[in-house]
């Protein structure tokens, strides 16, 4: 193969883009509030999301994706995030 | 260029040292065996060095080349009978995945009953797997073809399988001459692939497709298997000038020109057939052998271009295609020939399967006994 | 054992996160031998980097993409993974989208280990010819308890036997979880399946003790539970060279018939009632994690196994069984007996 050639690729081959299956919050049937002033910052909630929506640092939740599995609900030592029904508050 | 005298399978391994692979994995299967060992050997000396993984099985050793021809190595892996059935899954994934991984299938019969002989019945039942197939008639074939196989694989992206018959051209000892690794170099330089399975470059490879993007990539296989007829063509004519060494056309004739008859076969049985057109010739019959050195794709035009309206053609295969007469081959030219607007009569039957033995005269009888069904 | 530890190991029944040994992991050494700081498992401390993009397609609370997560800050973005035919693959997203933000390379059901040996074998052949530069990736593998108990495991234990130069991970739903949950070899005896409807009649593989005989270099049971030991035993595997196999207890929403949210609390729970074992062993040398050490030598008090069955829909056949007792006290009776022939082997 001449190495000057430009070669198309032909490979079956996908890239990396978040939200493959759109937004996820669609799916869920309640979804996470967290109360700051009972928040300890132990960062299970950050750890346990499964869809990385929980930031580390200020443990502000990306809803947009949240399927509402309530795992970091579940988890809290503190009870520090409640689970409210959808449309509800 | 120098004059060796050895054995199929050494001709094969001294092509595939010289063609500068970076990456082998290989399990033994008869009559392969003695590649795998040869190929071993030069790892063992320092000659060939590249990987070389020893694996548990040919499936495995399809999927170990399939991958590291993703991260973009050039790879080698070779098989006989059993071992390709078992790789069967593996072989669409490298022809879907676009992965020019090349292989050596030395034909041998396939179970049941057990039986090490020649016959093509392991190759043609990859026919429709996607990779490009050549076929061998002789040790200089054999070595030529894997640097053909690379230089085409690398270039459209489809793996090669080149096939050549167990025992009889893989373990008998027949004079070829090799090619200076130099010239090689200049005709196969290293893969330089567009896409490669890296950190750098990222890509998720082969997740899942819907019917839309799925059947885009498929019909793309099938569009660039086609168009690598002329890549054959290209790159023959290239090793030819680079070698000065006349290399056989997709199928070639031997014999008389515009003759009646004509003989085509692939595989070792090629090389009988030229003595069979010759007897032919003297018993009156104006006879010529036709050797299909390329069976996927099948080179219709070249078949069709060859043969004078009104001649006959007989098609022997060293295998069956169950449910039709005669074998795959014969499909394949009679397929061929159906556009044409020429009036040839095609005649096909399987013979010398699991290695029944080929002799000029088994041959012959065949051909007369289908030249008398032409006749009633 | 100190008091404070013990203390440690009790509470953990509530926490997971105590009584866990932290980052005990020596100075981490980058490929061109320099030595950085170690990598350290406090969640606040843990690397920033997040292999899996937000939105998926898995099941809420899916277990996979919290182990990837966990195995990404680790491994970081020079890695490529390879996966089989399972949940995780099913939920990448369809072509031309990707949630993975490192390579992967998807192969047949039965190739996963014999793809990574590829993989890594290219990646030295070519990086010492010069056709790429390193330093060389990290290969690991993503592949559930089928690719990895069944159809996968004669690949794999070739590989292990090779020593091949990559990390083998099975996350383990206890079956095959994409077609829909049919029984595997890591199914355990008395689960319901969509193949065993009167619940599995034989005993699981005990497979991570198969690897463990390959001698190969490292062999590592986790949990999705226990973050940040599976942090700590991907970090320890990350500065191994050869075969590593780690695996990770991945508790299913619905292939256990648990609600969403009991992902994590079921695979603490497996471990606590000694069903899932937490181990490791370098070059077949093996280490009993706590507090599976504890409850093996029986100086912690196991969860309560009956629990462990009644709260999983998939046992609901022992849970309504006349010889429920006694069913219970059977499963009992072999983990103890597993986590004894553990504790034989220290």
């Amino acid at each position: 193969m001449n190495t000057n050639e430009k070669k198309e690729i032909l490979q079956p081959v996908s890239m990396p883009v978040e939200g493959v299956a759109g937004f996820t919050s669609a799916w869920r049937s309640q979804w996470p509030k967290l109360d700051s002033e009972k928040c300890n910052g132990c960062l299970l909630c950050w750890i346990f999301c499964p869809e990385t929506l929980i930031s580390r640092e200020d443990r502000s939740i990306d809803l947009r994706y949240c399927k509402g599995c309530a795992v970091c609900a579940r988890e809290c030592p503190v009870n520090a995030i409640e689970m409210i029904r959808e449309g509800e508050e | 260029m120098s004059k060796r005298i050895e054995t199929g399978n050494t001709a094969c391994a001294l092509a595939v040292l010289a063609a500068g692979i970076d990456y082998m994995a290989a399990y033994p299967i008869t009559p392969q065996t003695t590649l795998s060992e040869k190929i071993a050997n030069f790892a063992a000396t320092g000659e060939f060095t590249g990987k070389y993984v020893l694996v548990e099985s040919e499936h495995s050793a399809m999927s170990a080349v399939a991958a590291a021809s993703a991260v973009g190595a050039r790879t080698f892996t070779a098989t006989s009978s059993q071992g390709l059935l078992h790789m069967h899954e593996i072989l669409h994934y490298a022809s879907g995945g676009r992965l020019p991984v090349v292989m050596a299938n030395i034909n041998r019969a396939v179970l049941a009953p057990w039986c090490l002989y020649a016959d093509h019945q392991d190759s043609i039942s990859q026919r429709d797997t996607g990779w490009l197939q050549l076929f061998c008639s002789n040790h200089q074939e054999i070595y030529d073809s894997v640097f053909l196989a690379y230089k085409v694989a690398e270039k459209v992206d489809i793996p090669v399988m080149i096939s050549y018959d167990g025992f009889l051209l893989s373990h008998s000892l027949l004079p070829f001459e090799t090619v200076d690794d130099s010239v090689i170099k200049q005709y196969l330089p290293d893969r330089d692939p567009a896409w490669r399975l890296h950190p750098d470059i990222g890509g998720n490879f082969s997740n899942v497709a819907m019917a839309a993007e799925y059947s885009a990539y498929r019909h793309r296989l099938a569009d660039d298997t086609l168009k690598s007829l002329q890549i054959f063509r290209d790159s023959i004519k290239e090793y030819e000038n680079l070698t000065g060494r006349k290399q056989p056309d997709l199928i070639e004739a031997s014999g008389t020109e515009n003759a009646n008859v004509y003989l085509l076969s692939m595989g070792s049985m090629a090389s009988e057939m030229e003595l069979v057109a010759t007897e032919l010739t003297k018993q009156g019959i104006n006879a010529s052998a036709l050797k299909l050195r390329l069976y996927r794709p099948f080179p219709s035009d070249e078949l069709v271009n060859i043969l004078p309206d009104g001649s006959t053609l007989i098609v022997l295969d060293r295998n069956i295609a169950y449910g039709h007469p005669g074998g795959v081959l014969y499909m394949e030219a009679r397929s061929a020939l159906y556009e044409s607007d020429k009036k040839i009569r095609v005649l096909g039957g399987s013979v010398g399967l699991g290695g029944v033995d080929l002799t000029v005269s088994v041959l012959l009888n065949e051909v007369n006994r289908l030249l008398e069904v032409a006749k009633a | 054992m100190s008091e404070k530890m013990k203390e440690n190991i009790l509470e953990s029944s509530v926490n997971p996160m105590v009584g866990l040994p932290h980052a005990e992991i020596s100075k981490h050494k980058e490929h061109d031998g320099t030595e950085v700081a170690a990598l350290s498992s406090k969640l606040a401390e843990m690397p920033e980097y997040e292999m899996v993009h937000k939105g998926t397609g898995a099941c809420a609370g899916c277990p996979s993409p919290m182990g990837l997560r966990i195995v990404g800050k680790v491994l970081g973005p020079n890695s490529v993974v390879v996966m089989t035919p399972s949940c995780t693959v099913a939920s990448t997203g369809m072509m031309p989208k990707s949630c993975f933000k490192i390579p992967v390379l998807n192969c047949a059901f039965a190739s996963a280990a014999a793809t990574a040996t590829g993989i890594t074998g290219a990646y030295d052949a070519l990086i010492e010819k010069g056709a790429i530069s390193g330093p060389k990736p990290t290969v690991f593998t993503w592949i559930g308890d089928g690719g990895t108990y069944d159809i996968g495991f004669q690949g794999l234990s070739a590989a292990a036997e090779r020593n091949d130069d990559f990390i083998f991970f099975c996350y383990n739903n206890e079956a095959y979880g994409n077609t829909g949950m049919q029984r595997s070899g890591a199914t355990p005896r008395h689960a319901i399946t969509t193949t065993t409807p009167g619940g599995k009649t034989e005993n699981k593989k005990n497979l991570p003790i198969l690897m463990l005989e390959h001698q190969c270099a490292y062999v590592a049971t986790a949990s999705v539970s226990y973050p940040q030991d599976l942090f700590r035993k991907v970090a320890k595997a990350k500065d191994i060279k050869g075969f590593r196999y780690i695996e990770v207890h991945s508790p299913c929403g619905p292939g256990w018939k648990i609600p969403w949210s009991e992902t994590i609390d079921m695979g603490k729970r497996a471990v606590k009632t000694g069903a899932w074992a937490l181990w490791e062993a370098e070059n077949g040398n093996l280490t009993i994690n706590a507090p599976t050490l504890q409850i093996a030598q029986g100086k912690v008090k196991p969860a309560s196994l009956e629990e462990y069955i009644e709260l999983q829909g998939r046992f609901n056949l022992v849970t309504r069984s006349p010889d429920k007792d006694k069913i219970i006290a059977d499963m009992k009776d072999g983990i103890e007996k597993d986590l004894k022939r553990l504790l034989m082997r220290l």
